[in-house]
């Protein structure tokens, strides 16, 4: 069965959907994606759907799921790349992702990850120093 | 109804006096409202086309109805005549003059035609009068129809027209609504915004509801889900220009809207700013050659 590639860039985990996502390929990568964030200790997950031009429930429920999981596990995730036209279809299945961080593009994303982590390193020195 | 001699007797009276009565008819016409819209040598040829082909239909098909073939090229070009007089702005009192005028000289030819026999005139009356009163009715029917298409059109480019997507700044972008929020409007509003926020790269729109005469609870769903699928995007949105008496009636419908909102657009632009990293500064000397940053603001 074919598999989404999960990258790994620094603290970050890097997931680009390039083929049309059905239900099997969604939670296979939910499955993926939390046992790599816990083995690599990623602390954000970039999610990149700029491919793909169709979302169905099942898939924003799935994007809902993956950000739940990764919260839990000391993950932010960011989904950037949304089309208008996908955007518009998830609101209106009433589907408003409110859990999930969004960008509009991978650079974006990446610098909404890094922000985190460099606040939360910062937080840890002040501690260290106090 | 119409038995067969009718039928010929009235194609007759047109055919015989065709002349006399377009003559008399466009006087007529012409008495009812000397119009500037239509040409005289215009009318003229309209009405002449329509007797002829009024002639043609009453000879040949059935008279009590006007659904049948015969009838045909008639209705075709009453129905033409209708729908150009609908665009040239003609009231549906002076299009449908057009047809009902024609009856006074055709019931003077018959009178003329059946001299004493006063059961003749009545018969022929009534059949001509139901046969202009149904093409009469036909008239305002395709007049009406053509004057919704001038209003769907119409209401068609208002919404395209009345959506624009402003820039304000590297990565803001400004939304003013004007006018009542409906859903197919909202539509258009959401394609609009959510397209601009991918070609100029946006972090922030400002959606400004200066312009929006009343919010209700179903425009406030719309409000909310076009802020919702700008987020999807990874924009942020801001509402501004809240007016105060639209404020109580929400917090009397119990709406409530859970995004940022501003008081006025200037606003919602300093909000803006700041989360971009940007700030307005006055110039110390406020000259006609200020710098940038403290000119821009003056001017919005």
């Amino acid at each position: 069965m074919d598999r989404i590639p999960i990258l790994k860039i620094g603290d970050a985990l890097l997931v680009t959907i390039q083929v049309d996502m059905h239900d099997r390929l969604a939670t296979a990568l939910e499955e993926d994606l939390t046992s790599k964030i816990v083995a690599v200790g990623a602390r954000g997950v970039l999610i990149d759907i700029s491919a793909l031009e169709i979302v169905d429930s099942f898939m924003g429920r799935t994007l809902a799921n993956i950000a739940s999981v990764s919260r839990m596990l000391d993950a932010e995730t960011v989904v950037v790349g949304m089309r208008p036209a996908v955007a518009i279809t998830l609101v209106e299945l009433g589907l408003e992702l409110p859990g999930v961080k969004t960008a509009l593009n991978a650079e974006r994303g990446m610098a909404l990850i890094q922000h985190r982590t460099a606040d939360e390193s910062e937080q840890a020195e002040a501690d260290d120093d106090a | 109804m119409a038995s067969k001699s009718e039928k010929s007797r009235l194609s007759d009276i047109i055919g015989t006096h065709e002349a006399d009565i377009l003559a008399e008819w466009l006087r007529l016409l012409l008495a009812s409202g000397g119009d500037t819209r239509i040409s005289r040598g215009q009318l003229e040829s309209q009405c002449r086309e329509f007797l002829a082909a009024l002639r043609e239909a009453t000879s040949a098909g059935n008279i009590a109805d006007t659904m049948t073939p015969g009838f045909e090229r008639l209705r075709t070009m009453l129905g033409d005549i209708s729908r150009s007089r609908a665009t040239q702005g003609f009231s549906p009192a002076e299009t449908a003059t057009f047809i009902f005028s024609l009856k006074e000289p055709l019931f003077a030819r018959i009178r003329a035609t059946h001299g004493k026999d006063g059961e003749a005139i009545a018969d022929d009356t009534w059949t001509l009068s139901q046969l202009i009163d149904r093409l009469g009715l036909h008239t305002m029917d395709v007049y009406q129809r053509s004057r919704e298409e001038v209003i769907a059109r119409q209401h068609e480019e208002i919404a395209e027209l009345s959506t624009p997507v402003v820039k304000l700044w590297d990565g803001i972008l400004a939304l003013p609504l004007i006018g009542t929020l409906d859903s197919a409007r909202t539509q258009v509003v959401m394609e609009n915004l959510l397209q601009s926020i991918v070609d100029h790269s946006a972090e922030i729109a400002i959606i400004d509801i200066t312009g929006v005469p009343t919010v209700d609870t179903v425009v406030a769903q719309h409000l909310l889900k076009t802020v919702a699928a700008a987020r999807l995007m990874g924009a942020d949105c801001i509402v501004s220009g809240i007016r105060p008496q639209i404020a109580q009636t929400m917090v009397h419908l119990g709406v409530e809207l859970t995004v940022v909102s501003k008081a006025n657009l200037a606003d919602a632009f300093a909000v803006a700013l700041s989360r971009t990293g940007r700030f307005v500064a006055k110039s110390k000397a406020p000259t006609s050659t200020g710098t940038m940053t403290a000119r821009r603001p003056a001017t919005l």
